[in-house]
């Protein structure tokens, strides 16, 4: 055998090459590495990543709306993502930390994000959405790449003082372009640190392909670093559950980082600022339609009795309410006096901006006497 | 009283906030078995073992990366920059992440990370370790900038910027290194100054010349070479860049009425433009005469034959000096 690597033909669209477990028809197919990950899965359960799905894209709509009508700066949308998100972050244990970037709308409501926290950061009221402490996740990451760095360095603190916690990061296929990101998988390997990195390979870094980034599946190059990986079917729920399962249960254990790339799509734009028909190819967009997350669940849980009308109209008002509850929140926030603007830069005194603070005051205060 | 190095000073002063605090960990290339190319970190690996005294891959951005995640962990963590130069694959995290997060989460996250950068020039070395980049990091809120020029102020505030809860830059003028000077290794840091308070070094009537880092030798020196013309200089350690204390700045330059402004980094935009922007804010009807501010020149720092000619030296403070006092200089030209 020949002692080189050569790269595979077509690394973005070659699905057969990932791991799965639901069939795009919904059918269930043998998966002997993952199997024994989701075999306590039952219909109950399913039901219940069906319904995070379903209420995912139910936010994520409301997000693109609150946007176009004025009410968000920016939303990035998450649609056709939703089983990787929701498929890995239902893995997670309470006690993990998760560091994401801007695009994991679902992985903050399955640590528990309040309606509020969806819409705080994009409309622009503070600069993170939601309590860290709160949620175990560290704030939504802009700078590509630059959060893969902080969970490594979290996770360094876990090893040192040998918990049982994992730390967990969340980053695009145009993130494994970046330095920070590379350096994050050497420093991990180097310290065997407790960290788990989910790729999102959505295919697009705005308007530049994957196959731009990735002459080589991008799972592909974990294995360089010394760190195992996965290449998952992200529009399949329960492989993405297995997956990370087996992912978190790598780094639990003390056998170091684990590395996971799943292949899914970002079916809308970038960011509601985005125009994806300027680059991007309808034909491709539909063939996504095809294998979108949520129908491929619905399919299955269908075609074993599991799930009715009923049911899925419960689901989908449940959805709404969430929603109703997230836009209530947006409109209900109440922007934070000017001076606020000095709130929160130092944790302690600093003298030069005291005194810039001091200075507006006195000139906010000049209109307070006009009135 | 111990006279000891800048050096052994930073050493002694990493020891004890690791001896107070178990939550500070030092990490950085080469600061473990090697004891860090300046030595700073000898012994420290013996003493507190390798979880704690971190060798790291050559990589910047993933050193001040990982002191991120230390610090969302709750750690306290101490980056040792190799060189001033090698701190620029690092700016993304150190403006963008460490300097923001406290902002950003109004308070709920702490970035209590010190970064240690052996800084400027004057010791002949290769390119890239000679830089000063003091103002790219005065400019971004949320952070704090010290330098230190001595002793005695590197042990206290080393020990400060590790236990404050802001991030704080912690510039080391590495051609001070071996500068010996007494410390006070038991004082309480409770009793010790503010950090970012400055310091008169040599108080004097007729000119505030102020410096920081190794360029306040230089100013001393060109104190003693005043006084020997009749001319009396107040000398002003800055010792923070971030905040200044211009409470103390002010209060000289009132007394004396003009004001130079020393410092190795090049000039546009540079700290010395600021400092003089708020002095002229501030005190304006005391000045007899323009500040004036001695820097290195706006070029990339020159190969080390040439330095020389880039640093501020006695006698180009000396020029400042006296232009401000309208004696005969550099402009006026010198009279026979």
């Amino acid at each position: 055998m020949s002692p080189q690597i050569t790269p595979i033909a077509d690394t973005a669209q070659d699905l057969e090459l990932s791991e799965r477990i639901l069939a795009p028809d919904g059918s269930r197919i043998p998966n002997p590495r993952l199997d024994a990950f989701v075999a306590d899965v039952d219909a109950a359960q399913l039901r219940a990543l069906h319904r995070d799905m379903v209420i995912l894209r139910r936010i994520d709509a409301e997000g693109v709306a609150l946007q176009r009508q004025g009410q968000l700066g920016l939303w990035a949308p998450c649609q056709g993502q939703e089983a990787t998100q929701i498929g890995t972050a239902r893995a997670l244990a309470p006690q993990d930390y998760v560091f994401p970037s801007y695009r994991e709308t679902g992985v903050i409501y399955a640590r528990g994000a309040q309606p509020g926290d969806y819409v705080r950061m994009w409309r622009g009221e503070e600069g993170a959405g939601h309590d860290p402490a709160t949620l175990r996740v560290a704030p939504l990451q802009i700078i590509i790449g630059a959060q893969t760095l902080h969970a490594v360095g979290y996770a360094l603190g876990i090893r040192h003082e040998a918990t049982d916690e994992v730390a967990v990061t969340y980053f695009g296929d145009g993130a494994t372009s970046q330095g920070d990101v590379n350096e994050a998988m050497i420093f991990a390997s180097s310290y065997q640190a407790p960290v788990v990195f989910v790729c999102q390979n959505n295919h697009w870094a705005i308007s530049e392909p994957v196959s731009l980034q990735s002459q080589y599946p991008i799972a592909g190059r974990a294995p360089g670093f010394g760190i195992p990986s996965l290449r998952v079917d992200g529009n399949d729920v329960l492989a993405c559950l297995a997956a990370m399962r087996w992912a978190l249960d790598h780094a639990r254990s003390g056998k170091g980082p684990a590395y996971i790339e799943a292949v899914t799509y970002r079916m809308g734009p970038h960011t509601t600022a985005d125009d994806p028909k300027r680059y991007r190819d309808e034909a491709e967009l539909e063939s996504w339609r095809r294998r979108d997350p949520i129908e491929r669940l619905e399919a299955h849980l269908r075609a074993a009795g599991q799930l009715d009308e009923h049911q899925l109209a419960e689901t989908q008002a449940a959805a709404d309410d969430v929603a109703k509850a997230m836009r209530a929140a947006c409109l209900g926030m109440v922007t934070r006096p000017p001076l606020a603007v000095f709130d929160g830069v130092y944790a302690e005194p600093h003298t030069g901006l005291d005194r810039q603070r001091e200075d507006y005051a006195a000139y906010l205060a000049t209109f307070e006497a006009e009135a | 009283m111990t006279e000891l190095t800048l050096g052994k000073a930073l050493g002694a002063g990493l020891r004890q906030a690791m001896r107070d605090d178990d939550k500070v960990v030092l990490l950085g290339e080469d600061i473990g078995r090697l004891g860090g190319v300046f030595r700073i970190t000898d012994g420290l690996l013996d003493e507190f073992g390798a979880a704690r005294v971190i060798d790291t891959p050559l990589a910047e951005s993933g050193i001040v990366g990982m002191a991120v995640g230390l610090a969302f962990r709750g750690y306290r963590p101490v980056v040792e920059i190799q060189f001033d130069g090698f701190v620029y694959p690092a700016f993304d995290q150190i403006v963008a992440q460490v300097a923001k997060l406290h902002y950003r989460t109004q308070g709920r996250v702490k970035m209590p990370i010190t970064i240690r950068i052996p800084w400027a020039g004057g010791i002949g070395a290769a390119e890239h370790h000679s830089e000063s980049p003091e103002a790219y990091f005065v400019h971004t809120a949320g952070l704090r900038v010290v330098a230190v020029s001595n002793p005695a102020d590197a042990y206290r505030s080393l020990r400060q910027a590790i236990a404050s809860d802001d991030p704080v830059i912690f510039f080391e003028p590495k051609r001070l290194y071996h500068h010996k000077g007494d410390v006070e290794l038991e004082a309480p840091l409770a009793d010790a100054p503010p950090m970012g308070l400055a310091r008169v070094v040599r108080p004097g009537t007729d000119v505030t010349l102020i410096a920081y880092g190794a360029m306040v030798s230089t100013a001393l020196e060109a104190a003693e070479a005043a006084e020997d013309d009749g001319v009396s200089l107040e000398v002003i350690d800055l010792r923070s860049l971030s905040p200044v204390d211009y409470d103390s700045v002010a209060a000289s330059v009132r007394k004396t009425g003009r004001v130079v402004v020393a410092h190795e980094a090049s000039r546009e935009a540079g700290v010395a433009a600021e400092v003089i922007a708020s002095i002229t804010e501030r005190c304006f009807e005391y000045l007899e005469a323009a500040p004036l501010r001695v820097t290195g020149h706006d070029v990339p720092y020159p190969p080390a034959k040439l330095e020389k000619y880039h640093l501020p030296d006695l006698d180009r403070l000396l020029d400042a000096v006296d232009r401000v006092l309208d004696r005969p200089n550099s402009l006026t030209g010198v009279e026979a």
